[in-house]
C-alpha cells in the first residue's frame, strides 16, 4: 500500500491538515476526515451533482477528483455559505419557493447555484437551466429550483442597487 | 467506488514529466482534469501504479491566436475556451461544441488535451480537430514532433501518442466560413449518439469549401472527404445535402450499442449532418 500523503486544504475559509492516501476521493475526505457533510454522495459517477463543491473558483463534482488534486486549494461548501440562523439569499428562496422536497440534491443545487450567480448576476430562466444541468433533482421537477434561483438572483440584484 | 492503490506525482515542468514517463513506462499515466481517467480508475477498468497529475506543469496553458494562426495549450478547459471571448471571435465553432460537452461541472475541469489524447471515440473535439485540420504537438524524450489530428486516432484509445509522450498543445488555421457542430445525445452529459462538425466557404454563389468530420460513429472520428467534396461547387441545396449523407453514411461504422442500434445510428448521422450543413451554410 503506497505511503499516505500530507494533505492541506482550506475549506469554507479554515484550514485543515490530515493524512489520506492520494486515491481518496475529495467527498469522502471532506465527509469522513472533515465532518463536512453537506456535499452529499449521489451517484457517485460525477452525473449528479450532490457532491458539487467550489474548488478554487470553479464548480466540480467531488466524487471524480482525487484528494491529491485538491491538495493546497481552496473549497467553499453549502456549510461555507449560511446556517440555520443566518440564511443565503439563495437558501432563503429554496425554502420560500419549495425549491426542494427530499433535500437531497439541495446542498449541490445550492453551492452550485451561488457559483452560476456570481458569473452570470442576472440569468435568464434559460441560462439558470443550462447551468444547473450538471444537478439532478429526482422530486422537484425542477420548476421551484429555477423559481427559487431567479428569486434569489432578484434579490441579490435589489440589494446591491440599494447599497449603492 | 475506490480505485486501486497509485503514487502520485505533481511535477512543475515537462522534464520531470517525461522522466516519470521514461521511469515507468507502461505503468505510468499523465492526467489533465481526470475527468475521463478518474471514472475509469474508480471503476477498475483503468489501473495507474503512477499517476502524474499536470495541473502545476509550467507553458501547457494559454490560447493564442496569431497571424491566421490558433494554439490552444492542452490544459486548457472546455470552460476557458466557451469564455475567450478572442477564441470565439475567431473559430466560433470551439465555443458551439464545448457547450454540447457533458455538464457545467465536467466542463470547469475537462481540458482539450485530455478530450484529444485519451482517444475516446465518445470526445466532441477529436472529431472537431479532424474537421479543422489540427495538429497536435506531442513532447517526448527525443523531443517534441507533430502529428496532423487526420492522422492520429487509430481505434477506440488508441492513437499515434507513443507512451513516453505528452500532447502539450493543438493548433490550427483560422477557420474560414461557416460553421456548426451538431450533436444529437440522449441526455446532460451523455456521449453523442452522432454529432457532426462542419466548416464551409462561399464563392460568390456556389460552395467553396468544406470539411466534414463525425463524432462516434466509428472506433475513431471520421473525416469524411467525400461528404465535403459533394458540396463543393454546388449551391447547397436539398440534393447536394444528400449526396453529402450518402457519401458520409459510406464512411461511417456504427456499433449497436446502448445508444441504439446501427439502423437508428446511420439516420441520427445523417439528420445531425443535415442540421450542421444547413446551419454552417446560413452562417457562410
Amino acid at each position: 500500500m503506497p505511503d499516505k500523503m500530507h494533505v492541506k486544504l482550506n475549506v469554507n475559509g479554515e484550514d485543515h491538515e490530515f493524512l489520506a492516501e492520494p486515491r481518496e476521493l475529495l467527498i469522502y475526505a471532506l465527509r469522513e476526515k472533515l465532518n463536512i457533510t453537506g456535499p452529499h454522495v449521489g451517484c457517485e459517477t460525477s452525473h449528479c451533482g450532490a457532491c458539487t463543491v467550489t474548488l478554487n473558483g470553479k464548480s466540480v463534482k467531488s466524487c471524480t477528483v482525487f484528494v491529491a488534486q485538491a491538495n493546497g486549494s481552496e473549497i467553499n461548501t453549502v456549510e461555507g455559505l449560511g446556517s440555520p440562523d443566518a440564511m443565503h439569499v439563495l437558501q432563503e428562496n429554496f425554502r420560500e419557493h419549495h425549491g426542494l422536497q427530499c433535500g437531497f440534491c439541495t446542498p449541490g443545487m445550492i453551492t452550485r447555484a451561488s457559483k452560476l450567480l456570481e458569473e452570470i448576476p442576472n440569468p435568464t430562466e434559460e441560462e439558470v437551466r443550462f447551468g444547473m444541468a450538471g444537478n439532478i433533482c429526482r422530486c422537484t421537477g425542477y420548476q421551484n429550483i429555477v423559481k427559487s434561483i431567479l428569486s434569489a438572483a432578484a434579490e441579490m440584484n435589489a440589494a446591491k442597487e440599494a447599497a449603492q | 467506488m475506490i480505485p486501486a492503490a497509485f503514487e502520485y506525482y505533481r511535477p512543475t515542468d515537462m522534464k520531470g514529466v517525461i522522466a516519470l514517463l521514461e521511469e515507468h513506462g507502461d505503468d505510468a499515466r499523465v492526467m489533465a482534469g481526470g475527468h475521463s481517467l478518474i471514472p475509469m480508475m474508480k471503476l477498475r477498468m483503468a489501473e495507474i501504479p503512477h499517476l502524474i497529475d499536470l495541473q502545476d506543469v509550467a507553458g501547457l496553458g494559454g490560447i493564442s491566436i496569431e497571424g491566421g494562426k490558433i494554439r490552444i495549450g492542452a490544459m486548457i478547459t472546455q470552460h476557458e475556451m466557451i469564455n475567450s471571448a478572442e477564441l470565439t471571435k475567431a473559430a466560433p465553432i470551439l465555443r458551439e461544441a464545448a457547450l454540447q460537452i457533458a455538464d457545467p461541472q465536467v466542463r470547469y475541469v475537462g481540458t482539450i488535451g485530455g478530450n484529444v489524447a485519451n482517444g475516446d471515440p465518445g470526445n466532441d473535439m477529436p472529431g472537431l480537430m479532424q474537421c479543422l485540420d489540427a495538429s497536435f504537438i506531442l513532447v517526448g524524450p527525443e523531443g517534441e514532433r507533430v502529428v496532423k489530428a487526420r492522422n492520429f486516432f487509430e481505434a477506440a484509445y488508441m492513437t499515434e501518442r507513443g507512451d513516453e509522450e505528452v500532447l502539450t498543445a493543438v493548433t490550427f488555421d483560422v477557420p474560414q466560413g461557416g460553421y456548426a457542430y451538431e450533436k444529437q445525445k440522449r441526455k446532460i452529459g451523455d456521449y453523442a449518439t452522432a454529432a457532426a462538425a462542419v466548416q464551409i466557404t462561399k464563392d460568390g454563389g456556389p460552395v467553396a469549401s468544406a470539411s466534414i468530420a463525425m463524432t462516434n460513429l466509428s472506433d475513431t472520428p471520421v473525416w469524411s472527404e467525400g461528404a465535403a467534396s459533394a458540396l463543393v461547387g454546388t449551391d447547397c441545396g436539398p440534393e447536394a445535402l444528400k449526396a453529402a449523407v450518402a457519401a458520409m453514411l459510406g464512411d461511417i461504422d456504427p456499433t449497436e450499442d446502448n445508444r441504439g442500434p446501427v439502423a437508428f445510428k446511420r439516420h441520427a448521422a445523417g439528420i445531425v449532418l443535415t442540421r450542421a450543413i444547413e446551419r454552417a451554410w446560413s452562417r457562410a
